[in-house]
């Protein structure tokens, strides 16, 4: 076993009759990581993180938690404790015996259950809520119950089912950064799953983006975001411009290909085996394209466009650009510095679109 | 919702109050029959008297009649609601093949012909020569009773939300001390809905205890014995005026309680 | 760089028997979920379904004096179609239910018409207001019918001195209208909670569709509200049919001599007739009859669909 995983995954899957909900997962995740589970609903997230919970049990391979097997462990008997998506407040219990629900088998002292359970809610910031009862509570404040009732057990992992899913934006947004910090104090091993990418890129020291059952990467947010190596990942995070081209000749680490919409261009070939003839597909982000007015000199990586359409959003500019080849206009992302993006929506339609050579992303074609 | 420019009352409104006099209006008669100071039951009322409700309760046999009815209802009602609590957790919290069979399994009490219910068992209980008490009363109200514990702790705990048993299990507590922590708590105002319920069915029940009663009667058997002297109908209608203001009672009562745990979820 | 990570060379996952049964046993969600439901299943079975498969077998066997005669025989079914008497009551309890089941349902469904669309607040106290008579005694409410429709009773006495006859009018009860008007009553909560139910559950933008699109209530209400209200329709109709044919309390009370249904016939021979075999036997013609008429109604229903469609 590699010795810095904590939780390690192995050929884990899960059906459901002739469903793979999970298929043949591993996966390791190291002590003390803030770690994301990112993919598009039915991806087989919310399963591996039961799995690991103890709710579900594998059809297939094992779990071990700090080296432990626990695949057939139930969920009682695991160091681990969930914060659930609709956060599952006992109804009938205030504020502190839901907190302190947990402690029951620890046998402590009243005065030592108080200090352990007031302890906790200063820790979430809710000092003096103990009598309180759920349905007095707002949703950001069930979340941090939530949360206190599964950390005072001081668990070795703490499984996050859609956190921030429930939460309004702004208060997704400092929820981000108060989870972040709160993990880092208490200084335990943090998995979450969700759907939302950006919240994925925020939260986590690595993240493993999973479709139809299978683990597509893994990696930290930024590498994840700038070098893909899966057109799903690419796309899934953030935006991406795809265009699909044609090898035409190689040169040691350069490729001469043909791209859609962009013309000949020369590109790093990295470590990639690609020679002359193969189908491949460039990726540039949005945000990588500088679009400037009217027809400058020519230059490499450089091709001219026509500005069909514009959406202005105030801090940025979505820019949508003909190019000779094909129907589908280039989208290109301009920060409204300085009135830029304001500019730019209402200049002149020739424009000329330009990247660097290393924001450009090299993927297998189909 | 309606094209209708009519106000709330309108034709249909109209129907509704006739259907739930209709309805009412036997029920209502009971009562009113049962002060009237007359030995026929018959228009016009005679004159107000409680005489009636002295002499059904001077009776020996009826009271005797009334506490094995309530005995049963008691049994009945815990065995059927602990039964249906099983019933109703499996169905609701588990993922089970062949889960609408048992359902419908579970349900043909419900609509099977009640005197072939009824036949059936006393067939069975005489073959086995066990003989019949009230014991084998308490058998047969189960049987029917199950369903509808069933049916209204099912609709209870699939009112709430199922992950609070499993936060309990994560959090370390054995499944069955997460039932008695967090599922009876909780589902509390279904159980007692559903102990009520039962109670009353098996109160109010004849013809199963009709067949299955030994020596011991039930006081709807009591009742039923009664009817055939005119000369006792008024105390009848004096008892029978008691059971259903306590049954209304009691089903108001277990209603309230029903939508007040809702409210709490 | 981002990668996917290499698997990691894995120690043994526990073996043997026991781990593996185990683990099969907490797997099999469905497995537990039975467990749980053991103790249900086993006294319905035990209590409900073997007494009738005992029922069955009591009716191939024959009375005779003292006991039983237990060579299997279908004698006691060829007096069930000998006997003229039996076939035709069984045939008239099937046409009083259906009668009944008709009634029922028609009288129940402006109600719950009115309730699920007309009523806008405390829909629930008007459904506890309907059924709350309906807890009370059985017995107790087809008594009150017969003190309502007898020979001195309230009707009759009641237009006596209104002075509106002189006589009492002595056809309203002890026949087999008496039973049809009875049994309605008695049985009139089942046939309006899933008509409630299923009126209640349709989607109330169709009908706004429907207005928009140019029908009028009427038309509306035959061509979207009734069709999809038919689920509830029919189980008020099956749930109100089947229980009513083997009803034994109330042709008894009101039902005097032309109003006799097989239930009193059933019960005769387990009581004065002291022929255990043949009312097993009856019983299970009954039984198989019920389940016949109510698969051909299924039947005539879905046919009625398909032409409508």
């Amino acid at each position: 076993m590699n010795d810095d995983a904590f939780i390690s995954m192995q050929a884990l899957g899960k059906r459901f009759g002739p469903v793979r909900a999970v298929d043949d997962v591993s996966l390791d995740i190291r002590r003390g990581e803030f770690f994301g589970l990112l993919g598009p609903s039915g991806c087989g997230k919310t399963t591996l993180l039961r799995m690991l919970a103890g709710f579900e049990s594998p059809s297939s391979g094992e779990i071990y938690i700090d080296g432990q097997p626990c695949a057939t462990v139930p969920p009682y008997q695991r160091p681990v404790n969930m914060v659930f998506q609709n956060y599952a407040i006992f109804p009938h219990l205030d504020v502190f015996r839901n907190i302190a629900f947990g402690l029951r088998k620890e046998r402590l002292g009243r005065t030592e259950l108080a200090a352990r359970v007031n302890e906790a809610l200063a820790l979430i910031k809710l000092e003096g809520y103990g009598t309180r009862r759920a349905d007095e509570l707002s949703g950001g404040q069930r979340q941090r119950v939530a949360l206190a009732r599964a950390l005072i057990k001081r668990p070795k992992v703490l499984l996050l089912d859609e956190p921030l899913g429930a939460l309004d934006k702004k208060l997704r947004e400092q929820m981000q950064i108060e989870l972040r910090q709160l993990q880092k104090s208490v200084g335990i091993t943090f998995v979450f799953v969700t759907h939302d990418q950006e919240e994925a890129l925020t939260m986590s020291d690595r993240l493993a983006v999973m479709s139809e059952g299978r683990v597509l990467e893994v990696g930290a947010p930024d590498a994840l975001y700038e070098r893909p190596e899966t057109r799903f990942v690419a796309d899934f995070l953030g935006t991406m411009n795809f265009f699909p081209a044609r090898v035409r000749s190689r040169e040691g680490t350069r490729l001469c290909v043909d791209a859609e919409r962009l013309g000949r261009i020369e590109v790093a070939a990295g470590e990639r085996e690609f020679a002359a003839g193969d189908a491949v597909v460039l990726g540039i982000r949005p945000e990588n394209i500088r679009m400037r007015a009217g027809r400058p000199e020519p230059a490499p990586n450089m091709v001219y466009g026509e500005l069909s359409d514009a959406a202005y959003l105030g801090d940025r500019a979505h820019l949508y650009v003909r190019t000779p080849g094909a129907e589908q206009p280039v989208l290109v992302a301009m920060q409204n510095l300085d009135g830029a993006a304001s500019t730019a929506t209402h200049g002149e339609r020739a424009v000329a679109l330009q990247w660097s050579e290393r924001s450009v992303l090299l993927l297998r074609g189909d | 919702m309606s094209a209708h420019p009519t106000g709330r009352f309108g034709g249909l409104g109209v129907y509704a109050v006739a259907y739930l006099t209709f309805i009412y209006l036997p029920v209502v008669l009971l009562p009113m029959f049962s002060v009237n100071d007359a030995v026929y039951v018959a228009f016009p009322l005679k004159g107000f008297t409680l005489q009636w409700y002295r002499e059904a309760l001077a009776h020996e046999a009826m009271l005797s009649a009334l506490w094995n009815s309530i005995k049963v209802g008691l049994i009945v009602s815990v065995i059927a609601t602990s039964l249906g609590m099983l019933a109703a957790k499996a169905l609701t919290r588990y993922r089970i093949a062949g889960a609408r069979a048992v359902i419908g399994f579970l349900s043909i009490p419900l609509v099977i012909p009640l005197i072939i219910l009824g036949i059936s068992l006393l067939v069975v209980l005489s073959q086995m020569g066990i003989d019949l008490s009230l014991a084998t009363i308490v058998l047969g109200h189960v049987v029917i009773t199950v369903p509808i514990a069933m049916f209204v702790l099912m609709s209870r705990l699939e009112g709430f939300d199922k992950s609070i048993e499993e936060a309990a299990l994560d959090l370390g507590e054995t499944p069955w001390m997460t039932f008695w922590r967090v599922t009876v708590p909780v589902a509390l105002p279904g159980i007692v809905a559903s102990l009520l319920l039962t109670f009353t069915l098996s109160f109010d029940e004849f013809l199963l205890a009709f067949f299955l009663a030994g020596d011991q009667l039930t006081l709807p058997i009591y009742i039923w014995g009664q009817l055939r002297f005119p000369a006792k109908l008024p105390s009848v209608l004096a008892l029978g005026s008691m059971i259903i203001v306590g049954t209304f009672v009691l089903v108001i009562v277990a209603e309230r309680i029903r939508r007040g745990g809702e409210r709490r979820t | 760089m981002a990668t996917t990570l290499p698997r990691t060379p894995s120690a043994e996952p526990p073996a043997g028997v026991l781990a593996r049964w185990r683990r099969t046993l907490w797997a099999s969600e469905s497995a537990r979920g039975y467990g749980l439901l053991s103790p249900t299943l086993a006294l319905l079975a035990v209590a409900m379904a073997a007494p009738i498969v005992v029922l069955v077998g009591l009716s191939l066997w024959t009375q005779v004096d003292g006991g039983y005669d237990k060579t299997l025989t279908l004698a006691n079914y060829e007096t069930f179609f000998d006997k003229r008497i039996y076939p035709l009551i069984l045939w008239r309890s099937l046409n009083i239910s259906a009668a009944v089941a008709l009634v029922t349902v028609l009288l129940a469904y402006p109600a719950a018409y009115f309730i699920a669309f007309k009523v806008t607040r405390n829909k629930m106290i008007w459904l506890i207001l309907i059924t709350l008579p309906f807890w009370t005694s059985y017995l107790l409410r087809v008594f009150s019918w017969k003190i309502i429709l007898g020979y001195n009773g309230v009707i009759n006495s009641g237009l006596i001195w209104l002075g509106v006859i002189t006589e009492p009018l002595d056809f309203l009860v002890y026949n087999v209208s008496a039973v049809v008007v009875t049994l309605a009553h008695a049985w009139a909560a089942f046939a309006i909670l899933p008509i409630y139910v299923s009126l209640e559950k349709i989607d109330r933008s169709l009908i706004e569709a429907a207005h928009d699109l140019g029908e009028g209530p009427v038309m509306t209400f035959l061509r979207v509200t009734l069709p999809l209200s038919l689920p509830g329709v029919i189980a008020a109709t099956l749930l109100v049919f089947i229980p009513t044919v083997g009803d034994y309390v109330t042709p008894k009370l009101v039902g005097g001599n032309t109003g006799i249904m097989i239930g009193n016939l059933i019960q005769s021979a387990f009581g004065r007739g002291d022929n255990w075999p043949l009312g097993a036997a009856i019983s299970v013609v009954s039984m198989l009859t019920i389940t016949l008429a109510v698969c051909v109604f299924l039947f005539g229903v879905s046919r009625l669909k398909a032409l409508l469609r």
